[in-house]
Formats: C-alpha cells, sequence, structure tokens
C-alpha cells in the first residue's frame, strides 16, 4: 500500500491506474483525502461542506464492485473511485448548495445538476462542496458569505476567484479533482494563481443545468486539476450533449484525453495575442510567459502575433452584460419559493417589503453592485446605450477572435496580469478587483473554450504565474494538446510538478491542543 | 452619457427590491459612478452597421420531445421555502391594507 502522504500528490489518471491494478482501494483514497482536508481546511478554507459518509460509501461500493470481478467491473468507468470536490454553486442532492450567500444559508436542492449524475454515474466519490465568490461574483473568494479562502502558496494571499475554493482544494492535495465555474475567468484565473490547471470549455459543451445561474451566455461548468490530462479526463465525465440545457451543444467532445496524450505541437501556429500581454502586466508574469514561447518554439511550433484591437471594450461590455443578466437570474431569490426570508422590522408585512428586507440582510455588496448595476443598464433610456452596445462589442469581439484564429491554431497569453494579491488589497476598489479578469473576459464573450496551466514562478514574489490557452469554439482538443506539450516541457526544466515546490501546510497540532486545555 | 446620482440609486434599489440605508446608498453611488465611467467608452465602440450578439453560440429551435419528463413532488418543490400552507408556497400579502 502506498503512503497516504503520497497517495494524495498523485494525479488523477495515476490514482485511477493504481485503482484499476488492484494497487491501492478507493476507501483508502478517499479517506487520505478527508484525513488531509481534516488537517488543513481549518487554515485554507476550501471546504464549506464535507461529505465525509457518502463519499466513503461509494468508494466502498465501488471497491466492492472492483472485488467482486466480473462485467460490472470491467463497466466501471476510468476515473470510478477518484473522489472530487465540487464548486458550490451547482446543485447536490444529500448536501447543502449556499452559493456563498447568506441568502441559501442551509438550502438543500431538491434535484441534481446534471454534471453531478454524471458524476455520479461514473462513480466518483463527491468529497464536499467548495467555497466561492458569493454567487460566483468576484477575483479572491472575499466575497464569500462564509469568509475567505487562503491561498496554499501563501496563507495572507487570495486564491483567485470566483472558484478559489476548488482551485485551492486542489492545490493543497485535499482534492485530486473539482468543478468549477467560469463566467469571466473564475476557472482559469484561480487556476494561475494557485498553480493549478483549470478549464474553461466552449460555451455549452457541458451542461449548465443545475449550475445556479449568474450570467446565462458567458457561465460554463469546467474542471479544475493538478495536470492537463486530468482535466481532459474530467471534462470527458461531464460533458455531452443535455436536453434539460437548451444551450447544450450536440456536438461530440471525445477526443480530449487522446488530445492530451498525443503530446505534439511541431508545426502548429501559436497567436500572441498583442492587446493581452505588455503593459499593466507583471514583469514576473510577462517573464514566464516568454519562457513558455521559448519552449514551444524550440518543440516545433510557429510563434506568430495577432492583433485583437476590440479586446480593450470587453472588460467594459462584460461589465454592462454580465450584470444585466444578474440582475435578472437573482430577481428569484424572493424570500418565497426557497432561502431566507427576512421580515420587516415595522409597518406593513407586504410581499414588496418582505423582498427587500430579505434581498437587504442576504445579499452581499458585491452582489449588490451587480444587481443594481445591471437594472440601471437595463432601464428605459440607458438600454441602446449600455446593453445594446456592449452586445455589438460581443460582435466585434468575436470577429477579432475570427481573425485571429484564421492566422493561429491557438492563442496564447498570461492568464492573469499579476499573481495572487494579499487578502484585503483590493477588497474596497471594485475596479482595481474587475481588471483581474481581463485577458479571461473575451473567451466568455465569445464563447470560446481556454485553459489555464502553471508557467511557473514570478521571480519578485516567488508565486505562481498562469499561462492561458484559447482556440476556436468546438475546439477544446485543441487546448488539452498544446497544454500537456508545455506542461511536459515545463516540468522536464523544474525537474517536477511546480506544486512540488509550494510550502508545506502544517496541520495546527498546537492550537488544537491549546484550545482544548485552555476552553475547559 | 448621464452620470449615476445617489436618487439615480435609490430608484433603482425599490426597482430591484433591495431596502437599503441612507449610508449604503451613498457608498454604493460613489462605487457605481467609478464603474458606470469605466465602462462608458463602450457605447463608442461599435458603429451603427454592427449587429447585436445576445448568445456566444446560437442555437434555435432546440425542442425536446413533448413527453412528461420529471416532476417534483409538492413535497420536494416546497422544501426549501421559508413557508408552505396547504401544500402551496405561503406568500405575504401582495396589497397593503391601507
Amino acid at each position: 500500500m502506498t503512503d497516504s502522504n503520497e497517495l494524495i500528490r498523485l494525479s488523477a489518471a495515476a490514482l485511477a491506474a493504481k485503482l484499476a491494478a488492484g494497487e491501492v482501494t478507493s476507501v483508502e483514497v478517499t479517506q487520505a483525502y478527508l484525513d488531509r482536508i481534516a488537517a488543513v481546511d481549518g487554515q485554507v478554507n476550501a471546504f464549506l461542506h464535507v461529505n465525509a459518509e457518502e463519499a466513503l460509501a461509494v468508494a466502498a461500493e465501488v471497491d466492492a464492485i472492483r472485488a467482486a470481478g466480473g462485467a460490472a467491473a470491467d463497466e466501471l468507468h476510468e476515473l470510478a473511485g477518484v473522489p472530487i470536490a465540487v464548486k458550490d454553486l451547482i446543485v447536490t442532492i444529500g448536501q447543502p448548495t449556499t452559493a456563498g450567500s447568506k441568502i441559501l444559508e442551509g438550502w438543500h436542492s431538491p434535484y441534481d445538476a446534471t454534471v453531478i449524475k454524471k458524476l455520479r454515474a461514473a462513480k466518483m466519490p463527491i468529497l464536499g462542496k467548495t467555497n466561492l465568490d458569493e454567487f460566483a461574483m468576484g477575483s479572491s473568494t472575499e466575497h464569500s458569505a462564509y469568509g475567505p479562502t487562503r491561498n496554499p502558496w501563501d496563507l495572507e494571499r487570495i486564491p483567485g476567484g470566483s472558484g478559489g475554493g476548488s482551485a485551492a482544494a486542489v492545490a493543497a492535495f485535499e482534492a485530486p479533482l473539482a468543478l468549477g465555474t467560469d463566467t469571466g475567468g473564475s476557472i482559469r484565473q484561480p487556476g494561475a494563481v494557485t498553480g493549478t490547471v483549470g478549464v474553461k470549455p466552449t460555451y455549452g459543451a457541458v451542461s449548465r443545468y443545475g449550475a445556479i445561474a449568474m450570467a446565462s451566455s458567458l457561465d460554463q461548468i469546467g474542471p479544475v486539476s493538478r495536470t492537463v490530462l486530468d482535466s481532459a479526463l474530467l471534462q470527458e465525465v461531464i460533458g455531452g450533449h443535455d436536453p434539460q440545457d437548451s444551450t447544450s451543444l450536440t456536438d461530440s467532445f471525445d477526443n480530449l484525453v487522446a488530445a492530451a496524450r498525443t503530446g505534439n505541437v511541431e508545426g502548429m501556429k501559436i497567436g500572441i495575442i498583442k492587446e493581452l500581454h505588455g503593459e499593466g502586466y507583471q514583469a514576473g508574469v510577462e517573464n514566464r510567459f516568454n519562457e513558455s514561447l521559448e519552449l514551444l518554439k524550440a518543440a516545433g511550433a510557429e510563434i506568430v502575433e495577432v492583433s485583437c484591437p476590440n479586446f480593450k471594450y470587453a472588460l467594459g461590455a462584460y461589465y454592462l452584460i454580465m450584470p444585466s443578466e444578474v440582475s435578472s437570474n437573482l430577481a428569484k431569490f424572493d424570500g418565497v419559493r426557497f432561502g431566507l426570508r427576512v421580515l420587516p422590522k415595522e409597518g406593513p408585512m407586504t410581499i414588496e417589503r418582505v423582498m427587500g428586507a430579505t434581498r437587504a440582510a442576504g445579499f452581499g455588496d458585491e452582489v449588490k453592485r451587480r444587481v443594481i448595476l445591471g437594472t440601471y443598464a437595463l432601464s428605459a433610456g440607458y438600454y441602446d446605450a449600455y446593453y445594446g452596445s456592449a452586445q455589438k462589442v460581443r460582435t466585434l469581439i468575436q470577429r477579432d477572435f475570427d481573425a485571429a484564429f484564421a492566422q493561429a491554431d491557438v492563442l496564447i497569453s498570461p492568464t492573469a496580469p499579476t499573481t495572487a494579491f494579499k487578502l484585503g488589497e483590493k477588497l474596497n476598489d471594485p475596479l482595481a478587483m474587475y481588471l483581474n479578469d481581463v485577458a479571461t473576459i473575451p473567451a466568455n464573450m465569445a464563447g470560446v473554450p481556454g485553459l489555464s496551466l502553471p508557467g511557473g514562478l514570478a521571480d519578485e514574489d516567488g508565486l505562481p504565474v498562469g499561462i492561458q490557452l484559447l482556440a476556436p469554439a468546438r475546439e477544446d482538443a485543441r487546448l488539452y494538446r498544446v497544454g500537456a506539450v508545455l506542461e511536459s516541457l515545463l516540468e522536464e526544466k523544474w525537474g517536477g510538478p511546480l506544486l512540488d515546490r509550494a510550502p508545506e501546510l502544517q496541520a495546527p497540532a498546537l492550537d488544537a491542543a491549546n484550545t482544548v486545555g485552555g476552553s475547559n | 452619457m448621464a452620470a449615476i446620482n445617489r436618487d439615480d440609486v435609490a430608484h433603482l434599489a425599490r426597482l430591484a427590491h433591495i431596502e437599503m440605508s441612507a449610508e449604503e446608498l451613498d457608498r454604493m453611488a460613489g462605487e457605481l459612478a467609478v464603474i458606470v465611467d469605466s465602462v462608458k467608452s463602450v457605447s463608442e465602440a461599435a458603429g451603427e452597421d454592427v449587429p447585436a450578439t445576445s448568445h456566444p453560440i446560437p442555437l434555435s429551435n432546440v425542442f425536446r420531445e413533448d413527453v412528461v419528463g420529471h416532476t417534483f413532488t409538492a413535497e420536494q418543490a416546497l422544501s426549501g421555502a421559508p413557508d408552505a400552507a396547504e401544500d402551496r408556497f405561503k406568500v405575504p400579502a401582495i396589497l397593503d391594507e391601507d
């Protein structure tokens, strides 16, 4: 049997191989992760809920099927028995779903999201639900109503957002895999600042049924992992057409794992987006980015420069379209059908006043800002100037991508302009916070897929830098192909995975002892 | 484009059904003014001839087969409701008595 400390550091693909070979049981793997969560999550705060009992039951079921052998064992999914964490924006039967908001505290969904049904069908034990900015609105998880998640590389820094919980869980070896959602970068930017891999699939490649909607035309569920191959394996589990989601694509995306295993970029054209690096990007980010370009060039790729002149309007257009959709999607939190109800302190108890009091108490500042901004952008007299113009910009961004992909097979940029910043640093400056997503937003506006992988550590602060790859819509496989090559070239240079260089998280054993001794 | 002021925010908060204190209105008006100012270039970016895109990958006529699918029992549908009676959501008064 493998030591549990070694076990939790294995990739999902390596775990799957060990499970299939009978070298380790799913109960051992799942328990090792639950032990790790118990040891370090007090510091990281990646999990809002831990689902130990159900996870162990699923693990035991997989082990029993394997032990019995025969057809049932042969039919097990490749990832059967490999545990996973789920962003708490995705609804699950049997566990609370809060969306990081007080308005849904303690709420249990009566149904499973489609992606959860697929995890259950593959018999992957669900370890629990991960922290996020409230309703996925933020770039740091500081907007969670349940306290921020901390970056395992430096506990005083943000893990990115909104999916900081999923990224930190994977980076801190509290899970081998996780699900995230990406509306403007919420999978990729946390991946970048925690030294992990995150993918936003093509819009419609993974069903959104059961993901609590933030901005329906931008939201996308996707994989979070420590390796490119693991994300490919997970996207193949959760992807596919779903009649429950009218935006779900009928295309087949079953070539992703094969692409990750192909490992060849010879003759591929990789485009640097002129507008997404240079000014405004931290020097260490820029250095690691240039280094990746050199490696790809040495591996036989042709590096070309492309220009996407309308990307400079993307952030502004996003902050009109997204809040507009938010204001509409969040209208359902009315204190009647689910979640919190707060009664006004005085005066008549009408539905309108109950709604006002409920939403005032249940929503945090960032959610309120975006609902008000969206209500403004959609109001009579401003609609054409704001929402209408933003939709036109969306067309311009799509045209920029079309032109760029006529010159290159994939595009490349830094994932985020900086490495992880300190908790609290940008909390009172919404605009500075929004700028974190400047490189990730264009993909959501156009519906194209994007992948972030670790590109090394910035010289000035020793913190992870993310490299983003972008491909045309429906060409997710290209991301995995190029991503896997770049990952292997970088790991060869580093002598192992980047996460090997993250500081050890210590279980605070002394503090626990003091608490017990002191409080009694 | 017009700037956003405190009265606008108070009006929008009423439309959005979010009660706000005087202090919150002041703060929100300041923050939103900065954000609105930063997005105003968007209205100058595209000419008249550029069509709007509402959906990144448009699909049309998406229909399921017209058969009864999964439905919730009343108990399931009401399981998260703050108040329910006789298998229904219990809603506060719609109209004020005065």
